[in-house]
């Protein structure tokens, strides 16, 4: 056993090993070495049932294991029938349950998890999909139990959570398989009647392709055509169809109408062998027509996965205290039966079933499920915690507060789902041209039909159909829609959630954004906000003055603490002696055999004096010669404040700022951040007013405010913004909410609402100009019907990728913050 | 020429073997993972036995 591990890395997890741990890893003849129990126990697992061949084949270090979580109890719940009903799907003695696994960052992870549930005696099959992080596991429950099924994930450090893949989920599987079916049929049938079709062109009309020969070319295509269009192109009739039934014309009719009246053609001409066939010109369009389809039914479902991953956060199963206060007996129920009033435990490293209000303990949450950002917030009791994010610290004992359809989660699903059924002015005016265009468009046609049936009958048919093919209603009926859908996916993504169908499209147009000041550009908490130093340098002030702080809790020592540390251990202060508080003035202690006082002026520096602004608490740091260094401390701007004016007035927007504080403090604020227009004093209705001013002289007013204290002004503003954060933020009334901590997230919406109106302008610019060429162009036969194929297909593909831009919008200077995924709900370790 | 009258009723037999094994892929799920089989292949060796 090697004697001097420490500072090394961990066999299993990477991290160095701290001095003066032993715990070694029996790996065949040699030994290793890991830094705490979890680690060891977890690889020993691995190595024990013949996978250490996963620490040859992984690329990425996993997290490191909680050491002995007191989670079985918590596991066993998973076993009780009332709970399995939700996501287990029996067979007889077989169950069948899909996993959400958390923890896995490479394929090896994959590879180690389906190898160690295989081993399993009882389980059946186990197959992980490496794109979703999900598992699905059949097993034999006389011979093994859920329970243990999830027990065994958690010894080889991962952890599994049974959810309910839900109807919606099925639904989208099927739509997706059935679309990759006709896909893949037109495909198969293009490229083979491309093939009869080409030596036809070749020979063209010399005579030098027999005619039985042509015949049997003609045929097989007919056969290959077949299933193209009553298999593949089946859901363009059954559209138009509809379409017909409801006396609208929809984008589907001259499709379905080309389509079909090319066919029809085709195979008459083949059984008179008298006409042109146009077999090649219907499968390929088929093709193209359907990949476009394709690429926009994987963008609508990025856009709701954002939303989906919330609900499905949620455990299936709650420990409730039935006696509590009285008596802690434990009991198991699913969450669905929890109600309001309810006492729950949640253990370390579990999930909040439902939204709740802590009673007892300490611990933090994360809630990147919400905000997109995983720092843990810390809890009290009293404070709210939100179903779905995820337990850190220690077990807390908690009121549920709302369950089900009321919960945070589930109202911000449903305005989500508002926003994306409410057709804003845009995608209704796009959808009445549209509409407009197909029926002038078959009017059209049929004059084209007429005259050329007049001028010259045998070409009438194929330049009908030509017309018919060419012309192009997508970027209108399809580019628009699927332009809102990526750009309110990728907004959510962000943090930054649109509860209204205009939202997206009035921020884009917005000239003035009104700020409030508290709770939306400062946060309300205490924080350092200037140092001044008149001995020593200002480092080893900070320092001194976060060690005598070092036990103390209020919120001054805690931004003294912040600022010294910056995210450091405190094991770097220097060591405090002879530690006396003194409450309400400050504290007192010795350090390198030097005297220092911390706190109140009259404290620590009696006769000294030091003017500061307005609104600022002052800290003094004194030795026995005197004083070493002011602190003064308030109200901290949030994070990236400044930056987030500067890049607003980089778009062009005027800022203004209104707020009910006192007039100097918001003027100190305005000059810091350079806002010209700055208000204090002001009641509600004074900012009604002055949002009502701006409005008469023209202005598209954005308000961004604190969603309950300002609701009237933010219903009276073109575009409201709530910046709440946690549990208020869904009750909010306002159009759009920023769940995201980051200020910088709405000058990204900024920027994403003016992209998504650019793009809807590019697409409507392209189709106009395309139709315009392309549609004479058809009418005088210059364009042969699989030439209108390809023009047509490939005019939608493009307005499809130009919308689907949107999504991938990256945001400012910041890294972008992902979508919860499983790995970051991780809970991390705190080295024991 | 006459050979087309085989190889054409060849060619639309192997399109409708291809037609089907690739519904049965689709039908078997093999188009729900895109990236896990590219690492898998790397990886799978002979399976454990399973325990008793």
């Amino acid at each position: 056993m090697p004697e001097s591990a420490a500072g090394q890395p961990c066999y299993h997890c990477g991290e160095a090993i701290p001095e003066g741990s032993d715990y070694p890893i029996r790996s065949g003849e040699a030994t290793q070495s890991a830094c705490c129990r979890g680690c060891q126990a977890v690889a020993q697992t691995i190595i024990d049932s013949g996978n250490a061949d996963y620490y040859r084949l992984r690329t990425d270090l996993p997290k490191t294991p909680e050491a002995a979580l007191d989670a079985l109890k918590a596991l066993a719940l998973y076993d009780l029938p009332e709970v399995q009903e939700g996501f287990v799907k029996n067979d007889g003695a077989i169950k069948d349950a899909s996993l959400i696994l958390e923890g896995i960052v490479c394929a090896a992870c994959v590879w180690l998890n389906e190898r160690h549930l295989r081993q399993l005696p009882g389980v059946v099959s186990a197959d992980i999909n490496f794109s979703t992080r999900r598992a699905r596991v059949r097993w034999d429950n006389t011979r093994i139990k859920l329970s243990q099924i999830l027990e065994s994930i958690r010894d080889i450090g991962y952890h599994a959570y049974p959810f309910d893949t839900g109807r919606q989920e099925e639904l989208f599987r099927k739509e997706r398989n059935a679309a990759i079916r006709r896909l893949a049929i037109a495909g198969l049938g293009m490229m083979q009647v491309m093939m009869y079709a080409l030596p036809t062109y070749i020979a063209g009309d010399d005579g030098s392709m027999p005619r039985d020969i042509e015949a049997l070319m003609r045929f097989a295509s007919l056969l290959l055509t077949l299933p193209v269009v009553f298999y593949s192109a089946w859901p363009f009739f059954q559209g138009a169809w509809r379409d017909l039934r409801l006396y609208r014309a929809g984008m589907d009719v001259p499709v379905a109408l080309g389509i079909g009246a090319a066919f029809a053609a085709s195979v008459y001409g083949s059984f008179t062998g008298s006409q042109d066939v146009y077999y090649d010109s219907v499968v390929m369009f088929v093709f193209f027509l359907l990949t476009g389809r394709f690429l926009e039914m994987n963008a609508r479902k990025r856009s709701a996965e954002a939303a989906e991953t919330l609900v499905k956060l949620i455990p299936a199963a709650a420990v409730r205290l039935p006696d509590y206060p009285a008596a802690r007996t434990e009991e198991a129920i699913g969450a669905v039966r929890l109600s309001p009033g309810d006492f729950v435990l949640v253990a370390t490293g579990a999930t909040f079933p439902s939204d709740a209000r802590v009673v007892e303990g300490h611990s933090s949450v994360d809630e990147s499920l919400l905000t997109g950002e995983s720092r843990p917030i810390p809890k009290h009791p009293g404070s709210e915690v939100i179903g779905g994010s995820h337990n850190l610290g220690s077990p807390l004992i908690c009121r549920v507060e709302r369950t089900g359809q009321d919960t945070v989660v589930s109202s911000i699903v449903r305005l989500l789902d508002r926003a994306l059924a409410e057709k804003p002015q845009l995608a209704q005016t796009a959808d009445r041209i549209a509409s407009h265009f197909v029926l002038a468009l078959l009017v059209v046609a049929a004059g084209i039909a007429t005259y050329w049936a007049v001028v010259d009958p045998t070409r009438a048919f194929w330049i009908t159909v030509s017309v018919l093919v060419v012309s192009c209603p997508c970027a209108l009926g399809l580019a628009t829609p699927v332009s809102l859908t990526a750009a309110l996916g990728r907004l959510t993504r962000i943090g930054l959630l649109s509860t209204r169908g205009h939202a997206l499209e009035v921020l884009a147009q917005a000239t003035d954004f009104v700020f409030d000041k508290t709770g939306t550009l400062t946060d309300g908490l205490f924080r350092l906000r200037e140092v001044r130093i008149l001995r020593g340098d200002k480092d080893q002030a900070l320092q001194l003055a976060a060690a005598l702080e070092q036990g103390a809790t209020h919120p001054i020592a805690a931004a003294l603490r912040e600022a010294a540390l910056e995210g450091r251990d405190s094991d770097a202060l220097p060591h405090v002696q002879h530690l006396a508080y003194h409450p309400g003035l400050g504290v007192e202690g010795e350090i390198d055999g030097q005297r220092y006082r911390l706190g109140a002026p009259e404290f620590a520096a009696p006769g000294e004096t030091f003017s500061l602004p307005e609104g600022l608490t002052l800290i003094a740091l004194a030795d026995a010669q005197g004083v070493l260094a002011w602190f003064s401390l308030g109200d901290g701007l949030r994070p990236h404040c400044a930056e987030l004016v500067a890049q607003l007035k980089g778009l062009g927007v005027r800022l203004h700022l209104y707020s009910g504080d006192r007039p100097e403090n918001v003027a100190a604020l305005a000059r810091q951040l350079g806002i010209a227009d700055a208000r204090g004093g002001m009641h509600p209705q004074d900012k009604l007013k002055a949002v009502r001013d701006l409005q008469a002289a023209g202005a598209v007013v954005a308000m961004t405010g604190d969603g309950v204290n300002d609701a009237p002004v933010l219903a009276q503003a073109q575009v409201s913004i709530a910046v709440d954060q946690g549990a208020e933020a869904a009750q909010a009334a306002a159009d759009m909410i920023l769940l995201s901590s980051e200020l910088l997230r709405l000058a990204d919406g900024v920027r994403i609402a003016r992209k998504t109106r650019r793009i809807i302008r590019q697409n409507l610019a392209w189709s106009v100009l395309y139709n315009a060429l392309a549609l004479p162009a058809a009418a005088m036969g210059l364009v042969t019907p699989w030439m209108a194929g390809i023009g047509m297909s490939a005019s939608s593909l493009l307005v499809v990728l130009n919308a689907l831009r949107l999504a991938n919008h990256p945001t400012h200077q910041h890294p972008t913050p992902q979508p919860p995924t499983p790995a970051q709900m991780q809970p991390r370790h705190e080295s024991a | 020429m006459s050979i087309l009258y085989l190889l054409i009723p060849i060619s639309l037999a192997i399109v409708a073997i291809i037609a089907a094994i690739f519904l049965w892929a689709v039908r078997t799920g093999q188009f729900e993972d895109m990236e896990g089989p590219a690492h898998r292949i790397l990886m799978d060796d002979d399976d454990p036995p399973q325990k008793p």
